[in-house]
């Protein structure tokens, strides 16, 4: 009998012949990831539980993002514990303005294709897009990882998910994953791995990847895999994938709990409701259900009603799901020698200092800023609801971040959509929501 | 006994404990925010011993280990939901906050009921009514029972 993808991964990393979905194993960790919001928590368990040293500071990778540049008064003291815990136990990959951090780890290659990882952030499942297992942990099991370099996990189940064929014009990965989310439900995946595979997906760039292994956590998938090709190789900077890496790929005889098929000519662009992010409609039923809502009125968990669909007050595009050069040229193509409407805020944000400055040399930020976007540093920015940008009551927002939470980008009465880069830089233009 | 606190579901990380109030330096200072954008007065209302209901995926999103510290910190018994995202699963057991999955329970219950929790039994009951509850693998038991993952590390040393 065959092998999932992650039962590949995990009999490889602790000397298996063969793990299977069910079993409880100690994994040895490739690399750990924190970052600023929880250093000070990992610092204190980590002291608590007594331990005198990282057991491999070269593993551990420190990255301030969610605070930076500071905002509130008090997030300063992150920075300066994360500091003297690096001095202090000779951790050296820590960056302190250049980015994401789940665009920094694999673009930085601190992981690579059949690596283990786990850091500080339910979205460490991004590492997903170049074959790697990676997931979210809290700061209490950070800690016993730092100072044992191992953690338990059980081998989960798998859903392979198929897709073939040729996404429509202005159809992105964004929409692929939403779509998925949406049919899983946000509790369908939970403890499972997601297994991508097809020619869609063999298609798509790694970055394209990226966004939907960062969304699998969003129907509560422990990681969501894809298999290392040549695109991987080049993007993680290995001259080729080795005898193991080559073996990187879901057995069809393997066992899997459950199987999708996916048309890719089926997709349509989508968008997630506010506020949840299974709540996925096509953006045309959104526009439709809106037309027949009183003009002028504002809806609840919808936003204000005008030309017979949704005003729009703000667009972002940005984050670890989608701020990297292929989305923000995707914006710029629709904006290009254009002006939004007057009175959206768009902002963008580049998930980190190599593609803001890519993106500048390719003149795509002149063509968003020229069309009337704000520009701001790399980092997690809006995504998190704590730096410019914060919405208050009533108005919508139109991003391109992963979670529409209640209250995550100001008040709990703000209405958040998700979508990709190219409907939402559509909706900046229009100022409502719109489709083409 | 304790007092029920009943959510929906899909009760996410953010709404029991919300961004802004991470940062503070204390989960003494964070608790009183706890569930604010459900039920502003949850945490002057919580006692200790009481419960929380909630219907399936109970903590899904973000990795934050404050929200069943939160919870623990108000004194709350146990969480108990039909299933629970990982992440909120292993920070709770790891806390030694109760995290237990119980099928039926949330359509059986309303806020302001008293319920009781066996959790050797495996065991909820609402008046005469007794809910099965599943009990948890040993060894996450025995961190349970030690109050959280660190108190348990101790032990083994």
């Amino acid at each position: 009998m065959g092998s999932t993808l992650i039962e590949k991964i995990f009999a490889h990393n602790i000397g298996a012949d063969s793990v299977k979905a069910g079993d409880i194993i100690t994994v040895n960790v490739d690399r750990v990831m924190i970052h600023d919001i929880f250093i000070p928590f990992v610092k204190d368990k980590f002291e608590e539980m007594g331990f005198q040293k990282i057991w491999d500071p070269d593993r551990t990778v420190l990255i301030y993002d969610h605070l930076v540049p500071a905002s509130q008064l008090d997030d300063p003291r992150h920075h300066h514990i994360g500091d003297e815990f690096c001095d202090k136990y000779g951790v050296r990959n820590v960056h302190r303005s250049d980015g994401i951090c789940h665009q920094l780890m694999t673009e930085a290659g601190y992981v690579k294709p059949g690596d283990v990882a786990f850091g500080t952030d339910s979205h460490t499942v991004t590492y997903g897009c170049v074959g790697a297992f990676s997931t979210g942990i809290g700061y209490t099991e950070m800690a016993s990882i730092l100072g044992t370099g191992k953690l338990w996990v059980r081998v989960p189940e798998t859903i392979r998910v198929n897709i073939k064929g040729t996404l429509p014009e202005g159809v992105t990965s964004k929409d692929v994953i939403l779509t998925i989310i949406g049919d899983l439900r946000a509790d369908g995946a939970t403890y499972k791995s997601l297994e991508f595979t097809g020619s869609t997906v063999d298609a798509m760039s790694v970055a394209s990847r990226m966004t939907m292994s960062n969304m699998t956590v969003e129907c509560g998938a422990k990681c969501g895999l894809f298999s290392p090709d040549e695109k991987t190789a080049q993007y993680c900077g290995l001259t080729e994938l080795d005898d193991f890496l080559k073996t990187l790929h879901g057995d069809d005889d393997a066992v899997y709990a459950r199987v999708l098929n996916y048309r890719a000519e089926d997709f349509v662009p989508v968008m997630a409701c506010p506020s949840q992010v299974d709540k996925i409609k096509p953006v045309s039923q959104v526009i439709a259900e809106a037309s027949a809502m009183e003009e002028g009125s504002i809806v609840p968990s919808v936003g204000l009603i005008e030309d017979g669909t949704v005003r729009v007050d703000q667009v972002f595009i940005g984050s670890c799901t989608n701020g990297r050069l292929e989305d923000l040229e995707a914006a710029a193509a629709v904006l290009r020698g254009r002006q939004i409407a007057p009175f959206v805020k768009l902002i963008v944000t580049p998930a980190s200092r190599k593609i803001y400055r890519e993106a500048l040399a390719n003149g795509t930020l002149d063509i968003l800023a020229g069309a009337g976007a704000m520009i701001t540093t790399p980092g997690c920015g809006l995504c998190c609801g704590r730096t410019g940008g914060i919405l208050t009551d009533n108005e919508v927002v139109v991003a391109t971040n992963n979670r529409n939470f209640l209250g995550r980008m100001g008040t709990s009465k703000v209405n958040i959509y998700l979508a990709s880069p190219v409907t939402a830089a559509r909706c900046a233009l229009a100022g409502k929501i719109v489709e083409g | 006994m304790g007092k029920v606190f009943r959510f929906n579901k899909d009760v996410d990380t953010d709404q029991i404990i919300a961004s802004q109030y991470l940062l503070f330096p204390t989960v003494e200072e964070m608790k009183v925010h706890t569930f604010e954008s459900l039920d502003a007065d949850f945490a002057s209302k919580v006692k200790p011993g009481d419960f929380v209901v909630a219907d399936s995926n109970f903590g899904c999103g973000s990795s934050r280990e404050q929200a069943p510290a939160v919870l623990k910190a108000l004194g709350v018994r146990a969480v108990l939901a039909p299933s629970f995202a990982r992440i909120f699963y292993r920070n709770a057991i790891n806390i030694g906050l109760p995290a237990i999955v119980c099928e039926g329970l949330y359509e059986a219950v309303k806020t302001g009921d008293e319920i009781s929790l066996d959790l050797e039994k495996g065991t909820v009951a609402l008046g005469d009514k007794v809910f099965p509850c599943t009990k948890l693998p040993l060894h996450l038991q025995k961190i349970l029972d030690q109050g959280g993952l660190i108190p348990s590390l101790d032990e083994m040393a």
